[in-house]
């Protein structure tokens, strides 16, 4: 579990984070959703120990990352996985040497080890057969997996993505969506999962949280977003035509 | 105040690059890499350009030499003391610059654009470590290719001297080894081994910090070019003032 306590963020005289807290469930996903400008990245950046808060707490499990020493801040940050948005795959590397990556940094384990860790991960999200090739030979969707495979190689306790399916057509982001939304079940890991893409929300939001220009408006899950009373959360999720619709059907009681 | 500014921040990447290092199995597969990319990889166009330079100071030498009390050995000698003192060590860093240089900006910038650095950093990596260290260890093979220019060069100038009829083997031969100076090798090789650490560091500077998408990759490209040529031509000049003056 990932608990957030009063987090703020300043740039110089820009505030990005204004002191908010929440958490985030254990083998659950949670999605941090908002329009662009709301501080949904820095929040991302903090939690994954990239930036650090002007004030507030992250506590990983019960530990705060600021109070560590730098070695057990990096021991913290393998536990972490991440997703990029461009999937930020080594692009000299094959899908399998990028997969094994994280293991030959931060293991000891033997070769034949990590081979078949690999292979099993690889496995795991769809992709035998694509071992040997770069990353530029195969599609985003493919692309999104590999870094999938390679966020969970290690088993970490907590993964991060960002904007998972972002360029990816609607079918294949339901695909991301539920290979997450298994993958954090299986695993029993905290995944938390930067998104402004509603289905995402529909498909795999267990939790959410809503943030509007650095302060948290709102958080519930997919079935209590429809029901919200908050004037930006109904903004932002009526603001495609479909769930215009879907609303006007609610109202009217259909 | 700016440039300033960028000379601190070059500083701390280097405090950073001789930081956290990454692990050994890990950086001899990186090393072997950059020696492949850096050094193997720009022995082709030294040797071209090396040799076709040094028939070019050759000719130039022979044409010049109007005056027969000047005796014909000087196109050797000439040939010799430009290619060893200045062409190799210095314009072939300079080539190099445009070759080693944008190629290193342009990847390690292409890698910020992807995301692929904050992926590094994200796993508890010193990316900079990880990205630059390897490329300085491949350059300190650089007076290697040099040395193979500084050889080429001289075989360039034997060529073109004899075949072109300018001068005879003896005579060129004899320019060659007369009153020849050993330190002025040594001062050539101090003077690349400096360029090579340049080489390596200021492109990886300029790809490591840019901001934005691919047009600035270019831009960071064109950038680091040139103020690794300006900082090759200062050095040289400070390094001559030291060593030789």
């Amino acid at each position: 579990m990932i608990q957030v306590e009063n987090i703020q963020k300043s740039f110089g005289e820009a505030h990005i984070l204004k002191g908010f807290s929440t958490r985030f469930v254990k083998g659950k996903t949670n999605l941090i959703i908002g329009t662009s400008g709301s501080g949904k990245t820095v929040f991302l950046k903090c939690l994954l120990g990239l930036y650090t808060p002007n004030k507030g707490k992250i506590l990983y499990d019960g530990v705060s990352y600021n109070s560590l020493e730098e070695q057990e801040q990096r021991d913290l940050r393998q536990k972490m996985g991440m997703v990029f948005q461009g999937s930020a795959l080594f692009d000299s590397m094959t899908v399998f040497e990028n997969v094994r990556f994280p293991l030959e940094m931060f293991t000891k384990q033997s070769k034949l080890e990590m081979d078949h860790r690999v292979e099993a991960v690889l496995k795991r999200v769809n992709l035998d057969g694509s071992e040997n090739k770069l990353p530029s030979e195969i599609s985003g969707g493919m692309q999104k997996r590999v870094a999938i495979a390679r966020a969970i190689v290690t088993n970490p306790k907590y993964l991060f993505c960002d904007e998972p399916n972002s360029g990816l057509d609607p079918k294949t982001a339901i695909v991301i969506d539920n290979l997450i939304k298994e993958l954090t079940e299986e695993y029993n890991i905290t995944t938390v999962i930067n998104t402004h893409d509603m289905n995402s929300v529909m498909e795999i939001g267990e939790k959410i949280v809503f943030l509007k220009e650095g302060f948290l408006e709102w958080e519930g899950d997919k079935t209590q977003i429809f029901q919200a009373e908050n004037q930006a959360v109904i903004d932002f999720v009526y603001s495609s035509n479909l769930f215009k619709k879907v609303r006007a059907a609610q109202l009217k009681g259909l | 105040m700016r440039y300033l500014h960028q000379i601190g921040a070059y500083f701390l990447m280097l405090k950073r690059v001789f930081g956290r290092m990454t692990k050994p199995k890990i950086l001899r597969k990186l090393i072997f890499k950059e020696v492949d990319d850096l050094i193997i990889g720009s022995l082709g166009i030294v040797a071209f350009i090396s040799f076709f330079i040094g028939a070019v100071v050759a000719i130039q030498t022979a044409l010049n030499l109007t005056n027969p009390f000047i005796p014909k050995e000087l196109i050797g000698f000439a040939s010799r003391q430009s290619v060893i003192l200045e062409f190799s060590p210095t314009f072939v860093s300079v080539i190099m610059a445009g070759k080693v240089g944008s190629f290193i900006t342009s990847s390690i910038g292409t890698m910020r654009v992807t995301e692929q650095i904050d992926a590094l950093e994200v796993m508890g990596i010193n990316s900079i470590n990880y990205l630059v260290f390897p490329k300085i260890i491949a350059m300190l093979l650089y007076p290697f290719i040099i040395a193979v220019s500084m050889f080429l060069g001289i075989l360039g100038g034997y060529v073109a001297g004899v075949q072109g009829g300018f001068v005879t083997s003896e005579q060129f031969i004899a320019g060659l080894t007369d009153d020849f100076t050993p330190f002025h090798v040594i001062y050539s090789f101090i003077k690349t081994i400096i360029f090579a650490f340049l080489l390596a560091t200021i492109p990886s500077f300029h790809g490591y910090y840019m901001k934005g998408g691919a047009l600035e990759v270019g831009k960071a490209s064109t950038v680091s070019f040139v103020w690794t040529t300006v900082f090759i031509i200062v050095v040289n000049y400070l390094i001559t003032q030291m060593l030789l003056s």
